[in-house]
């Protein structure tokens, strides 16, 4: 009989402490099937600190793991002292475009030659549902309680338009995982962002639209169609940046 | 080959680092150790290291925290308000086990402070500096060439021990120029990687992880004790001090770093004027020379100590735990990035002992 899925062999057998329609376990799987391609002899991730935290418990090479925000600079050094390693940070809307601001915006505008994986839920998971730097203006959270207010807590900050802006950045994508086709075209996105990365193109980072039915309030379903019906109209699909394309 | 330099301290802590095997370094410009990542931006690459000039001390904290963990001998050096910023990542560093160098060129405080030399940074370093129960092997070198000695076996340690190592200075330690002779580059092309790095070579169940996560309570007890067990060792085998006039004398001066320098001078004009005065100087900060205080406190002819700083009073802490009460313990200091002569140390001792 035909094999028509099999887990990735970058994804270790450990049950992942996600809850039910979280997009977490998507993004590990497209991650990983995306490094199980390369066929890599050396590869080294960097887990961050919120709901990913036990990211290195998942993927199955090795990992270390960084401090609030830091996973850009630790991956950095990893791959500065290793450059034939493939090297890569997965982060969360809150790590990454919070208290890593500094760190994502150095190492893109550097033009580091590692791949980021931006998972983007607009809220504060692992710590409850508070408002993060993603959250949607009039969104719900427990630290915005009548919805984000401009006048209180200005405005959402849109990580892959900024990021583009930069010199540095090779490859920056915004993908969604609501439907087959959407899941398919995350797919491709992350699958170049590694092979850029190997080419030795320099910095990729794909932004994941993502659920959180657990803070959202939302059953898994309704939370996909808000990804679908809100998030996207916020924070477009689309390509940002694509140097490659820019090269042929 | 072994080679006679004049070198700023600056200057030769980077090379010493670079001949004892460093090969990453990171960094952020801030006076007055600014000497240090601008030898490495041009040095490294000549050895074939890494050097970034990092966004901000956190960020190079971090960077010395994936190379470290990766297995590189990975280096950082900042001064004080920029050591205070990285110890986040050195608390990660420490409960992680990542071995690895931060130099601290120290200049006075609190806040902005000023940029003249200072000890002022002596608790930050000593009792652990960031969040939760950690040490570091701390150094307080005295001279350009004793910098250097330090920091060229400063990765053997650090690699040793699995620690975070700091080497103490101070502005003038960092700007004073003297003859060093620098040891000879060590080759480490042939060692291989250690078995703990995530150096990206293993899967499944050989995999390597660095990280100071352990959410089960009893995990992380069973961490906080191993690593105090290696606190225990380095009591025990990694403990410096120098003694000067020690054996007969009624006063016993301490002090550290380019302090115990002046101090050495004051116990010389002290004795010829009949003083009985003599000098310990810790080098290793932690771990302290308690015993060796207690035992000095134990002798008869030890009237009292006096701990001589550029601070408003840190290391006189570890001096009165050690000697127990048995004998007082006074305290001179300046601080704000004035530093006191040697003729100001003996004034005191010579008014205080009447």
């Amino acid at each position: 009989m035909a094999i028509v899925f099999e887990k990735p062999k970058m994804l270790t057998d450990k049950p992942t402490h996600y809850c039910p329609g979280c997009t977490h376990g998507l993004a590990h799987i497209l991650t990983a099937k995306a490094i199980d391609k390369l066929n890599a002899k050396k590869v080294i991730g960097v887990a961050p600190v919120g709901c990913a935290v036990f990211a290195y418990e998942y993927f199955n090479c090795d990992m270390q793991e960084a401090a609030h925000g830091r996973a850009p600079a630790v991956a950095t050094g990893i791959k500065r002292v290793i450059p034939d390693a493939i090297v890569f940070a997965y982060q969360g809307d809150g790590d990454l475009a919070s208290i890593g601001m500094a760190e994502i915006v150095h190492a893109a505008a550097r033009g580091e030659n590692i791949t980021v994986i931006f998972v983007n839920n607009a809220i504060y998971g692992m710590t409850g549902g508070q408002m993060a730097p993603t959250t949607m203006i009039g969104q719900k959270a427990t630290t915005c309680q009548s919805g984000r207010d401009v006048a209180l807590n200005g405005y959402p900050i849109h990580v892959s338009e900024m990021l583009s802006q930069l010199q540095g950045p090779c490859y920056i994508e915004r993908v969604a995982c609501y439907d087959v086709k959407h899941i398919k075209q995350a797919q491709k996105a992350i699958d170049k962002a590694f092979q850029n990365q190997v080419e030795g193109r320099g910095f990729s980072m794909i932004e994941i639209l993502a659920t959180c039915p657990t803070n959202w309030g939302m059953s898994p379903q309704d939370s996909l169609k808000y990804v679908e019906d809100v998030m996207c109209k916020v924070y477009p699909l689309g390509v940002y940046k694509d140097t490659t394309k820019e090269e042929a | 080959m072994e080679e006679k330099k004049l070198l700023k301290g600056n200057e030769a802590i980077a090379e010493a680092a670079i001949r004892g095997g460093c090969r990453a370094f990171f960094g952020y410009p801030i006076t007055p150790q600014n000497e240090i990542p601008e030898y490495m931006s041009f040095r490294m690459p000549e050895v074939g290291g890494v050097f970034i000039q990092s966004e901000s001390e956190v960020s190079a904290i971090n960077m010395v925290y994936g190379a470290g963990g990766a297995g590189a001998r990975a280096m950082t050096s900042s001064s004080s308000p920029g050591i205070s910023l990285k110890q986040e990542g050195i608390s990660y560093i420490a409960g992680a086990e990542i071995p690895c160098v931060i130099v601290n060129m120290v200049r006075s405080g609190p806040g902005l402070g000023g940029i003249q030399p200072a000890q002022c940074d002596y608790f930050q370093s000593v009792k652990g500096g960031g969040h939760g129960d950690y040490k570091m092997l701390v150094y307080g070198p005295n001279s350009v060439q004793e910098c250097v000695d330090i920091m060229y076996t400063a990765f053997d340690k650090a690699f040793e021990y699995r620690m975070p190592i700091m080497i103490l200075g101070d502005g003038m330690l960092g700007q004073i120029m003297e003859a060093v002779t620098l040891p000879p580059m060590k080759d480490f092309s042939n060692v291989p990687n250690a078995e703990w790095a995530t150096d990206g070579t293993r899967y499944g169940a050989d995999r390597r992880v660095v990280n100071s996560l352990y959410i089960q309570p009893d995990d992380l007890e069973a961490m906080n004790h191993k690593l105090f067990a290696k606190y225990d060792v380095l009591a025990e085998k990694e403990c410096r001090y120098e003694e000067y006039l020690c054996d007969d004398a009624d006063v016993i001066i301490t002090a550290y770093g380019t302090v115990a320098r002046i101090a050495k001078s004051a116990v010389d004009m002290l004795r010829a004027s009949g003083v009985k005065a003599g000098l310990l100087r810790p080098i290793t900060l932690f771990p302290f020379p308690c015993d060796r205080f207690a035992r000095l406190a134990a002798m008869p002819n030890v009237k009292k100590f006096v701990s001589v700083e550029l601070s408003m009073g840190q290391m006189v802490e570890d001096v009165r735990l050690s000697v127990n009460g048995m004998k007082p313990v006074e305290f001179y200091g300046r601080c704000g990035g004035n530093v006191m002569t040697s003729e100001d140390i003996a004034e005191y001792i010579t008014k205080e002992g009447k």
